[in-house]
């Protein structure tokens, strides 16, 4: 009981702490830019009502689905072949390291030549800025398969798509969610940018209307709402990695208790 | 077989660019909206000779050295300051965990209000986002200091700042040099996206103006630059990690983060 007490005092009390004291010194601010927590989250539940998140938080969040849907797929399946044959990524390896290199938000610009200002644009700039740490990341998982584990599947005759599945994806794993987690926090960056540059809605958007009527406290709303998402996408994420890289997370442990 | 590599990379790349020169010539995109190579690389030479260029690039490398010298400092100090008190690292857990996925995007419509076009604007979104990179990595780093030599040299009786210094810093280091180095490329996104979308003088704000004046080849060649730039700062960072760290059994086999 005292341990899980203590453990509770541990979460809580710097977190409680940063809010006092936020919270005290931003009381008596008269400062425009800087108003009181507390003006601020009053005014929270007035400014995120439910037609809001529907019409704005929702579309941001699908934008971000699709995106960062295609580049997953998209960078698992070429990392994949890539990675599978020496050749083609020697071939490859200068190319990818520069296009990677790019930072994702001025291709923004470069999207709304071809696509517009709609939400195939916004699609667009999430999926090809997320594309590469997993693409790369999908190469290395494959590339470092090891290749007892390849020869037992070959002599045991274990080809194709079970191969695949079982033998190469599946070892690569742990590699491939260390660039999808990279991808999440690009693809929540590229999500808000793109809305800040040509969007009738969504929260990027929102957030800078409010910034440019001088809304300050209703700015503040946003910055928080867009932390708070942030933060939400990220535990999400790791309760998924947990479920499927709990055989991995498993064997580490195993293998630290007997080294 | 070196060379084999090599020569097949720069055959890849040959292909690419020539892809960018006949994809346009044989109208399968507009040239209007994808220029072929050889005008990009046009305007790619015009830019080079042209001394507002130079001072845009200037002005992005200002905000990315300051930013990741800022955040790095910061980062280093933190995280050995929590790991070596003791129960700070336990207090200070959940607020790590969540402010680091905050997308330092959200401060920008703050940073706008607070400092306008200038630099502090550019510095405050890269300190921000590098700082984390390098401060859960340090956090780990120290956190992997073997134990026996930790009592060793408790046992020898060196004070806090000699086990800092010889035992944790050492320990610590490949992985510091992790975390700048994952910082340094996340400042220069974080530096360009500044200039993009605030207007702060630099790269990404010419970037927005070449897009606004329709001058795609221009933009084209400015968005390469910050490709060269990008990748000029990843293989330089690597380049001193391993100068660094040449001493360390992990530069032998290195291993990709």
């Amino acid at each position: 009981m005292r341990r899980v007490l203590l453990r509770v005092f541990f979460v809580l009390a710097l977190p409680v702490l940063l809010v006092g004291v936020w919270w005290l010194a931003s009381d008596g601010s008269t400062n425009v830019f800087w108003p009181p927590l507390r003006t601020t989250l009053k005014t929270f539940p007035d400014v995120w009502t439910a037609d809001r998140l529907r019409d704005d938080v929702l579309p941001s969040l699908l934008r971000l689905t699709a995106g960062y849907a295609c580049a997953a797929v998209v960078g698992v399946a070429i990392g994949t072949v890539i990675g599978s044959y020496r050749r083609v990524r020697a071939f490859c390896e200068p190319v990818l390291e520069f296009l990677r290199a790019v930072p994702p938000p001025v291709l923004v610009p470069v999207i709304m030549l071809f696509a517009g200002i709609g939400d195939t644009m916004k699609i667009a700039v999430i999926a090809s800025g997320c594309v590469w740490p997993i693409l790369l990341n999908t190469v290395e998982g494959v590339r470092a398969v090891d290749p007892v584990m390849a020869e037992t599947a070959r002599s045991y005759g274990i080809s194709g798509v079970a191969r695949l599945k079982d033998v190469v994806l599946r070892s690569a794993s742990p590699q491939i969610f260390a660039g999808l987690r990279q991808a999440l926090s690009i693809g929540i960056i590229l999500m808000v940018i793109s809305e800040m540059f040509a969007a009738s809605n969504g929260i990027g958007f929102t957030v800078v209307q409010f910034q440019r009527s001088f809304a300050i406290p209703d700015m503040w709303t946003g910055i928080l709402v867009l932390g708070l998402l942030g933060f939400l996408l990220s535990v999400v994420f790791q309760v998924v990695e947990r479920r499927v890289l709990g055989w991995y997370h498993g064997l580490r442990a195993s293998a630290r208790r007997s080294p | 077989m070196k060379g084999l590599n090599l020569a097949l990379g720069a055959a890849g790349l040959a292909v690419f660019l020539a892809l960018g020169e006949v994809v346009p010539r044989l109208g399968l995109v507009k040239e209007a909206y994808f220029p072929p190579a050889s005008r990009i690389a046009d305007a790619l030479a015009g830019e080079l000779s042209d001394d507002t260029f130079w001072t845009a690039l200037g002005d992005t490398l200002t905000g990315w050295g300051l930013g990741l010298l800022i955040a790095s400092t910061a980062g280093i100090v933190a995280g050995v300051v929590i790991s070596v008190v003791p129960y700070l690292r336990d207090a200070t857990a959940s607020t790590i965990e969540f402010l680091r996925p905050i997308p330092s995007v959200a401060l920008i419509p703050l940073a706008v209000l607070l400092y306008g076009t200038e630099l502090k604007s550019v510095l405050l979104l890269v300190v921000y986002a590098s700082f984390w990179q390098v401060l859960i990595q340090v956090l780990y780093g120290v956190q992997d200091v073997d134990p026996v030599a930790e009592e060793t040299a408790r046992s020898y009786g060196l004070g806090a700042w000699a086990r800092v210094r010889h035992v944790l810093w050492p320990t610590a280091l490949p992985y510091v040099m992790t975390g700048v180095r994952l910082a340094a490329a996340v400042a220069l996104i974080l530096a360009v996206t500044a200039e993009l979308v605030i207007g702060a003088p630099g790269l990404g704000q010419r970037i927005a103006v070449a897009q606004n004046s329709q001058a795609v080849p221009e933009m084209y060649a400015l968005v390469v630059v910050t490709g060269l730039l990008g990748l000029l700062i990843n293989v330089g960072a690597r380049a001193v990690e391993r100068r660094a760290l040449a001493w360390h059994q992990s530069v032998r086999g290195e291993v990709a983060v």
